[in-house]
């Protein structure tokens, strides 16, 4: 192969082959087929199903209660992160390796499970219902549901900045006469903010996408607690293969938004820990 | 903040760091505990316990009944082919990605490894209406499949194709960064003493990154199992035919048979929990992700 290195080691036309065969079959091609479907369309038609009352109405939730949980998960993801980097604490290991549990759990499991908790019988609905507040079926249950599942994505990407910050110069900020909330200010917080943005982002990208364990708790009526990935469902349930698509392309170009921006978050990072560490 | 000065801890001294013993430092490290713990408790601990519970609301009998019935069988059954058609064929993927993207160079590397990440961050309803489009009924090759008798969507086929869509990064992600990070020269020096190809990589690269495999052989594998928006895009709900585990929750969920739904999401419960301990174990022996 003319654009490689020469090299020692054989495989690399076997392998690199095999590699972007197997990812034009499984990933590129079907996503191809979902563009060119969506491009079929006439730009009214389509324009007519993205920007659809019914539509517009998925978007604002699935976008705001992803930004509220993102919002959500960048305080208690930090304060987690920090928890289980700072402190110890019996049960802090088993505390640890449980933040991954929403990335293990099936999002069918949460969404029931959740969604039971919460109920106005449930074991924390009972106690919000007096307060007037009602989770399930409403935009809460959607954030919650949310929050859950994003929550890893936050917490795994501040630990490790919150490792890199130099204790030496908290203790030597502090030896100056600098008060905690002035060295938080000043050295954890620009060490950690790549990392919190990134964790932010990834959050987001996660809940925007969510579709398993959101429908149980959410009630799904149009306007009010329908996600725009439902919103697709229904779509393909009716055997409209085309408005299915549109949405489907409208979020594949959140999708790729999003990658861009935790690329671009990550090497900003990655300069930033390199200039703090000369 | 006066209470934040030294008070007469030495520089350099670990166990005593400036401030550690103030009121005003343990005030903050007990609300830091506390608001981490209340906060877990409620989003994930709270809905953990609650499986369990409603899974034996009406006794242990009626809980192990609920593995009697012919349909929740069949839908075990097909979420255990799906993973063991799934996983290795990610796995041998994830192996051939490594190989070539971190023991060579060439040009649209890093296009490559983010293409290859790209399933994680498509919605996994795309994931399943991907293959709806292509294959199902009014899709592009809708007709064709038809004529021949062929079904890919609402059957096996679709199943585990959306399936190896959702996760198709988890094995390569794990092993490329690893494999980069270990180089090269091992592999150079058997190939260098006469070893072959194959038997350089079965000998000296796979024993190299063994846990990493494994890692992310268990992750693809929890995600295999329990994945619910793309495969119920493209199942078609057929009960005791194409109806995966966390698709029978939801039937089940639906029906009000909360025993029998929380009984099926307990044995995928235990089997999120097994990974959990499986993945702690493996990152023991020292291997870390990034």
């Amino acid at each position: 192969m003319s654009f490689s290195k020469p090299s020692v080691l054989p495989g690399f036309g076997l392998t690199f082959g095999f590699t972007t065969f197997f990812l034009s079959a499984i990933v590129l091609l079907p996503l191809a087929a979902l563009v060119l479907a969506a491009a079929s369309m006439h730009w009214k038609d389509f324009l007519d199903v993205v920007l659809s009352a019914r539509a517009l109405g998925s978007y604002k939730l699935s976008f705001g209660a992803s930004l509220l949980a993102a919002s959500i998960n960048l305080v208690f993801g930090f304060i987690l992160a920090w928890t289980l980097v700072r402190y110890e604490f019996p049960g802090r290991k088993i505390i640890d390796a449980l933040i991954d549990m929403p990335f293990a759990l099936p999002t069918a499991v949460s969404g029931i499970a959740l969604t039971t908790v919460f109920a106005q019988n449930g074991w924390i609905g009972r106690y919000l219902e007096p307060l007037g507040i009602k989770v399930d079926y409403t935009w809460l249950g959607v954030t919650l549901a949310l929050t859950l599942i994003s929550m890893p994505f936050a917490v795994r990407a501040v630990q490790p900045a919150l490792l890199e910050v130099q204790r030496e110069l908290e203790d030597a900020a502090e030896t100056l006469g600098a008060g905690r909330l002035y060295v938080f200010r000043r050295i954890i917080l620009p060490t950690v903010l790549p990392a919190l943005l990134t964790g932010f982002t990834l959050a987001f990208a996660r809940a925007v996408g969510e579709y398993g364990s959101v429908i149980f708790i959410a009630g799904n009526l149009p306007m009010k607690t329908e996600i725009t990935p439902l919103l697709i469902v229904i779509h393909l349930e009716e055997f409209d293969y085309k408005g299915a698509a549109a949405l489907g392309v409208v979020m594949l170009a959140i999708s790729f938004v999003m990658l861009l921006t935790i690329n671009l978050l990550q090497a900003w990072g990655r300069r930033r820990h390199v200039r703090v560490a000369r | 903040m006066a209470a934040a000065l030294p008070h007469g801890a030495l520089p350099g001294d670990t166990t005593h760091r400036p401030g550690q013993h103030t009121w005003m430092h343990t005030l903050v490290r007990w609300m830091f505990i506390s608001v981490s713990l209340t906060f877990l408790a409620a989003v994930l601990l709270a809905p953990l316990a609650t499986v369990f519970v409603m899974a034996l609301a009406k006794g242990v009998s009626a809980y192990l009944n609920v593995f009697s019935d012919p349909d929740t069988l069949a839908a075990i059954r097909l979420t255990l082919i799906t993973a063991l058609v799934v996983v290795p064929t990610n796995t041998v993927f994830g192996l051939a990605a490594a190989w070539a993207i971190a023991k060579f160079e060439f040009r649209g590397k890093s296009i490559l490894i983010t293409l290859i990440d790209l399933p994680l961050a498509v919605s996994p309803v795309i994931a399943g209406m991907v293959f709806v489009l292509l294959f199902g009924l009014h899709g592009w090759f809708g007709a064709w499949l038809q004529e021949h008798d062929i079904s890919i969507v609402f059957a096996l086929p679709g199943i585990m194709l959306a399936t190896m869509f959702v996760t198709f990064p988890y094995v390569a992600r794990e092993l490329i960064p690893l494999m980069q990070q270990l180089g090269n020269d091992e592999e150079e020096a058997a190939i260098t003493l006469g070893a072959g190809g194959w038997m350089t990589f079965f000998r000296v690269t796979l024993p190299k990154v063994r846990w990493g495999l494994v890692y992310g052989m268990i992750l693809c594998n929890a995600r295999a199992m329990g994945e619910f928006g793309a495969v119920s895009v493209v199942s078609g709900h057929i009960r005791g035919f194409t109806n995966t585990m966390p698709l029978h929750i939801e039937i089940l969920y639906n029906e009000y048979n909360f025993v029998g739904a929380f009984a099926v999401a307990s044995l995928l419960t235990l089997l999120a929990l097994l990974t959990l301990v499986v993945k702690t174990l493996v990152e023991r022996t020292g291997y870390r992700r990034r």
